[in-house]
């Protein structure tokens, strides 16, 4: 449903992020983004979204297609418009608002007001902690649970695709492995397609159909996540995986250097 | 005691409309983070604009104040679009900066257009004083402070409850992620700034009617700046309560202070409380200097 085409992406007309990035979320289907930092992940993400031009960044070349139809260049609400929502890194939520009032501002876009309460007992039957919390400012909750509201807002939107953009960021382990198994609940149960870009590999794999390996820019592997999985170097240096042991720091670091995909 | 009550309610009703101009004020902070030192113009345009349509067009008062409410939401989205509109990702100052030139500029051209007598609102509220218990009170101070509680509290309304107003506290906590959530940034601002001056209207056309429009009208920006800083700049309920403490403060300086050094201490005294109170809470009453999580 969703086709990005070469793109690059530049910030304050000088910095190159993304050199030709290029990948496919299917109907229905979970696809994970790995990378470290400043792969471009978040930079792919925000180009789908129309979110670059807030943080000075523009999409120099390439195609961005959604049912077949172009979309780079639509303005942030055109996209949700069309049923593209993205959550973004590092949770954003309004923290002098009320976790209620944050789902309603989630639900902005839509244009049937009168299911406003329906939508908001899916968010509490997906995540049955914010129910409790619903008329506490949501600067007050804890990072787990503001991640839910994140999501949650993501949910009352009603998109068709899901932009994550590391729901695990600063969340402790077993939690994230509750929210993660929430993302594969409401992939299912409502049918978003959901593009998650994940810095913990293992995670993100465990839920995914689909993995994309980004470095520098653009995507430098692409394979369903069971072919992944069994792929030494996404083993070693994503999954943290290896057979002689451990590696130490210093031998993994040269290793690095000479290492290319492409 | 009939003199503490008599200033006590001058105090309120003036208070009010602090309170009511200095919304206006608050809801530009909270979207832009900028002070808006164009409103005292705003006020004196809104005053100036309803006494022509009905000292000129003889129109009757509803319809004149109807026509000026739009002419200033017009005003406000213009001032967006063409003064603030481009600096949107401008650094705070140079909004400030922008908004004294367009102070300047505005207070120019209506002393090209009215000039600098001071010109009086035709009788519109009833002259006959209501009495309280030995308290005289003129209807229009009845009438502005009814005016104004209503107002207030429609806007708390929409603020809590309303789509718009929900987005509009939205991008004033995180503009960023409001855009997310496919708000239009653009929008809430264009009508930020019609609100801002809608009120801001409202309040010159009260205080025109009680003391008359001249160009000193627009000194009433200067005065609600202690205003909102006493009640925190980023706070709707500080700045209402901030009204009524200024309005009282400053009736009661008048009343009782000025007789004894001669007069002028009532417009000094609203900044003497709040360099007090700034000692004791810098993010004013109601400020958040922000959420913190524990």
């Amino acid at each position: 449903m969703l086709h990005i085409n070469n793109i690059e992406v530049v910030y304050s007309k000088m910095i190159l992020v993304l050199k030709g990035m290029s990948l496919e979320v299917p109907e229905g289907k979970i696809v994970a983004l790995l990378g470290s930092n400043g792969a471009g992940k978040s930079t792919t993400l925000k180009s789908i979204s129309g979110l670059l031009a807030g943080d000075g960044g523009e999409l120099t070349k390439g195609s961005i297609t959604y049912h077949g139809e172009e979309i780079s260049g639509f303005s942030p609400d055109q996209i949700v418009q069309k049923g593209i929502f993205q959550s973004m890194e590092g949770r954003r939520v309004f923290k002098h608002l009320t976790v209620e009032e944050n789902l309603i501002a989630g639900a902005h876009t839509r244009k049937d007001r009168n299911h406003l309460k329906h939508d908001m007992e899916r968010v509490y039957h997906y995540f049955p902690k914010l129910k409790t919390l619903r008329s506490r400012h949501a600067g007050l909750l804890s990072g787990g649970e503001q991640q839910m509201l994140a999501i949650g807002r993501g949910i009352m939107a009603k998109p068709k695709l899901l932009l994550l953009d590391e729901p695990s960021l600063g969340i402790a382990p077993l939690l994230v492995k509750e929210i993660f198994q929430n993302i594969k609940q409401i992939n299912k149960e409502e049918g978003t397609s959901i593009l998650v870009v994940e810095q913990n590999a293992n995670v993100a794999l465990s839920i995914a159909d689909y993995g994309y390996i980004v470095e520098d820019g653009r995507s430098v592997l692409e394979a369903p996540v069971s072919e992944l999985m069994e792929n030494k170097e996404v083993q070693e240096h994503y999954l943290g995986m290896s057979d002689e042991g451990r590696k130490n720091y210093r031998e993994v670091k040269s290793y690095r250097k000479k290492k290319r995909w492409v | 005691m009939t003199f503490f009550i008599q200033m006590l309610v001058s105090g309120i009703v003036v208070g009010s409309i602090y309170a009511l101009v200095a919304l206006g004020f608050v809801l530009i902070y909270k979207a832009s983070d900028a002070l808006n030192l164009a409103n005292g113009e705003f006020v004196l345009i809104g005053s100036y604009v309803c006494l022509t349509l009905i000292t000129v067009l003889k129109l009757p008062f509803l319809l004149a104040i109807l026509i000026t409410l739009v002419f200033s939401a017009l005003l406000g989205l213009m001032v967006e679009k063409m003064v603030l509109r481009p600096l949107l990702n401008a650094p705070t100052i140079s909004v400030i900066m922008a908004t004294i030139g367009l102070g300047n500029l505005l207070a120019g051209l209506t002393h090209v257009v009215w000039g600098h007598q001071t010109r009086m609102y035709p009788q519109i509220f009833p002259d006959t004083p209501v009495t309280f218990g030995g308290v005289i009170i003129t209807p229009v101070y009845l009438w502005s402070f009814v005016i104004v509680m209503s107002l207030l509290i429609a806007f708390t309304v929409f603020f809590k409850f309303s789509k718009m107003g929900i987005a509009m506290r939205a991008v004033a906590d995180d503009l960023q992620a409001a855009a997310s959530m496919g708000i239009s940034v653009k929008k809430v601002f264009a009508i930020t700034w019609a609100i801002a001056c809608v009120v801001a209207a409202v309040g010159g056309v009260l205080l025109g009617n009680i003391n008359g429009v001249n160009a000193t009208m627009s000194v009433i920006g200067l005065t609600v700046l202690p205003v909102v800083i006493l009640g925190g700049l980023d706070s709707i309920a500080g700045a209402i309560v901030g009204g009524f403490i200024i309005g009282i403060a400053q009736s009661m300086a008048g009343g009782y202070l000025d007789p004894m050094v001669g007069g002028g201490l009532k417009d000094v005294f609203p900044f003497i409380i709040v360099i007090l109170i700034l000692m004791i809470k810098p993010y004013g009453l109601f400020g958040k200097g922000g959420v913190e999580r524990v």
